[in-house]
């Protein structure tokens, strides 16, 4: 990353890719199989890769979505295995931020550490916005993490994401190593504190 | 007011509350594996840091074991490569590792609770979904990602939200026949697999409270399934007696002192949580799954539901279901024939569930045309069975007795489906693709239901073997 990287999260723009269905789990976004490597890179060549051979139709498969980077999915998607090659995959295919009824919480968790926005929006929304980027898939969708809605066209729908992701998304601070040192000896303070540590 | 375990775990792990609002929680135990961790390792090589409490990291191989040989170099390249990937950075950064040579190899939510690791009070984190798994001992222990995994090294803490509560009750007494697993995979059906999305669960009731830790550890693997990053269960006697003697637990008059302290962060009579669910322990019957995620389960008597029978959002996820497996609605799950009996997996892959596995497989031989694996989860599992004999019970009944490791939960070894086989299963997901075949179809069951199946030949009501 340059040293002019805008890690502030605050809006995301781009075109659209509808994935209908509930409880997409991590082993159907990227198969155990392809885990077997020391590093991410090539992860984004098996983005759905076995959903993909199965259904010719399968959004992934579709010329009409290539370059899209807001991804628009169901209930509980990511649920399962807590692979962060699962979001690897999607960010490394293109996608930048998801909306969906609800997530598994620990790629929602993998998701904020990469600074991809996850936010949640009602069934009825989601499939008219599905259904419109099916419709027109060229146009852009904007996210705003900020104020916490999706607009499509000339609608708006709300999006929520919970107050602490949020922060950490808008105020650029999602990579949190750094954030985390800050805390200094306070983290060996407490440690000494728990009689596991100390010595009981 | 009265407070819970997850209250006083989480204030007592508390480093301060973060800009974002979330908590910096320490992290009292780090478990490790090599599927997971590469890249952790490698992002602190690139930003010059330093692993920050070394003592409280732990590491083994489990994923990408091979079950038959296991002479080095391992045929499968990437395999080896990760094999070889591991120890270097566990010898980089100094950190211990329970290899093969050790003895104590093995699924590492098998070995944590083994080797007194994992105890009560602590926090513990894994790069793996399944570290839900020692909240049995009475600890919060939950799964996080490889960007976590390089955080809880550089600085022994995560940031993290609390989540809600909901207490998971069992009440009456199980019937013959079923065992923990069952019990889960009813609580899931119940609650749905989002259910517990944002919440923590607190498995109580005399079911649980009757339980010993290998069966807690069964129920408390699967929290997430049912969408709870975690499950712990109420430090009690059978916790105190469990960690009595283990390597890693306090020993002699510290014992005692950790016991006290251990029933001390117990939640308190009166506490109130935000949700309550209860389950009659009497009416669970032996569980089999029909579908693509762990809460399309019926009771083996029972038949496949119909799409008609879901909410409306889940009917095609349910269609879906019933033609990935090519099941009809209102097919009984008795009878659906099965390819691939499993036993094994962080789940089910416990001395208890061997013995259990070993007594049903007296009652016969592997039905024709069936391939059957037996996969201790951790080598110190495999000596103890084999001091018991099991292994001879196992192979004269036609089952093959493999070295511990993850095997075909996840098919990251040579142990896979083939094609569309159908596995009878011991592990915790079915979703699809998971045992290795992109068109392979997991049925989940009690390993007791799974040696029935494979003795069988097709998925059958253990209670009427065991009679």
């Amino acid at each position: 990353m340059s040293a002019t990287t805008d890690y502030k999260r605050r809006q995301i723009s781009g075109r659209g890719i509808p994935l209908p269905g509930n409880d997409i789990d991590t082993d159907r976004i990227i198969p155990a199989r392809f885990l077997k490597e020391v590093t991410f890179e090539t992860m984004g060549e098996h983005a759905f890769e076995d959903a993909k051979k199965q259904n010719p139709e399968h959004p992934f498969n579709s010329p009409a979505y290539r370059g899209a980077s807001v991804l628009v999915v169901g209930q509980n998607f990511g649920c399962g295995s807590s692979r962060e090659h699962a979001p690897q995959a999607l960010m490394r295919w293109g996608i930048a931020a998801i909306v969906g009824g609800s997530f598994g919480e620990i790629f929602f968790g993998n998701c904020v550490m990469l600074g991809i926005p996850c936010l949640r929006a009602s069934q009825e929304d989601l499939e008219w916005l599905q259904r419109e980027i099916s419709r027109s898939p060229q146009s852009p969708v904007a996210v705003d993490v900020e104020k916490q809605e999706v607009r499509f066209g000339n609608r708006t729908i709300k999006a929520t994401i919970p107050d602490g992701p949020r922060n950490q998304l808008v105020g650029g601070m999602w990579d949190s190593t750094a954030v985390l040192l800050e805390a200094g000896v306070a983290i060996e303070t407490t440690a000494k504190k728990l009689p596991y540590i100390a010595g009981f | 007011m009265a407070r819970t375990l997850l209250d006083k775990v989480w204030d007592a792990h508390t480093v301060r509350t973060l800009p974002s609002g979330q908590t910096q929680l320490l992290i009292g135990l780090h478990l490790i594996h090599e599927v997971t961790t590469p890249q952790a390792f490698q992002m602190l090589r690139d930003s010059k840091l330093k692993v920050r409490m070394p003592e409280r990291t732990f590491g083994t191989l489990d994923h990408i074991i091979p079950t038959t040989d296991q002479a080095r170099p391992y045929a499968d390249p990437l395999a080896e490569e990760m094999a070889v990937h591991m120890i270097r950075n566990m010898k980089d950064f100094s950190l211990p590792l329970f290899d093969m040579a050790t003895g104590k190899q093995g699924i590492v939510h098998v070995i944590g609770p083994e080797l007194g690791l994992s105890q009560p009070g602590m926090t513990i984190a894994c790069g793996d979904s399944h570290t839900s798994t020692h909240g049995a001992v009475g600890a919060i222990a939950f799964g996080i990602g490889t960007t976590q995994v390089r955080d809880v090294l550089a600085t022994q803490c995560l940031a993290m939200a609390r989540p809600k509560l909901r207490q998971v009750r069992v009440d009456g007494a199980l019937a013959r026949g079923v065992y923990a697993k069952d019990v889960i995979l009813a609580i899931i059906n119940q609650l749905g697999v989002k259910g517990g999305v944002g919440y923590a669960y607190e498995y109580a009731g005399p079911v649980i409270d009757r339980m010993t830790m290998e069966e807690r550890l069964t129920v408390c693997n699967m929290s997430i399934e049912g969408g709870a990053r975690f499950g712990y269960v109420n430090p009690d006697t059978t916790t105190i007696d469990y960690l009595r003697g283990r390597q890693y637990a306090p020993a002699g008059a510290a014992f005692d002192k950790a016991a006290a302290w251990w029933k001390s962060i117990a939640t308190e009579s009166g506490a109130s949580f935000d949700d309550v669910a209860r389950l009659d322990g009497a009416a669970i019957e032996p569980m089999v799954t029909w579908g693509i995620n762990p809460g399309m389960s019926v009771g083996v008597s029972q038949q496949i539901p119909a799409p008609e029978s879901a909410p409306e959002a889940d009917r095609s996820t349910f269609r879906e279901a019933l033609a990935h497996m090519s099941f009809q609605a209102g097919q009984p799950i008795k009878g659906a024939k099965i390819d691939v009996a499993f036993v094994g997996s962080c789940t089910n892959g416990r001395l208890s569930d061997l013995r259990v596995a070993a007594e049903v497989a007296k009652k016969g031989k592997v039905a024709k045309g069936v391939r059957a694996l037996i996969v201790p989860g951790s080598q110190q599992v495999a000596k103890a069975a084999e001091a018991e004999g099991l292994p001879e019970i196992f192979q004269a009944a036609g089952f093959e007795w493999r070295k511990a490791g993850c095997s075909m939960c996840l098919g990251m070894n040579p142990d896979q489906l083939v094609g569309r086989e159908m596995s009878a299963s011991s592990s915790n997901r079915n979703f699809i693709g998971r045992q290795g075949s992109p068109t392979g179809r997991t049925l989940l069951m009690s390993p007791a239901m799974v040696a029935a199946a494979a003795i069988t030949g097709a998925v059958a009501d253990v209670r009427e073997i065991l009679k």
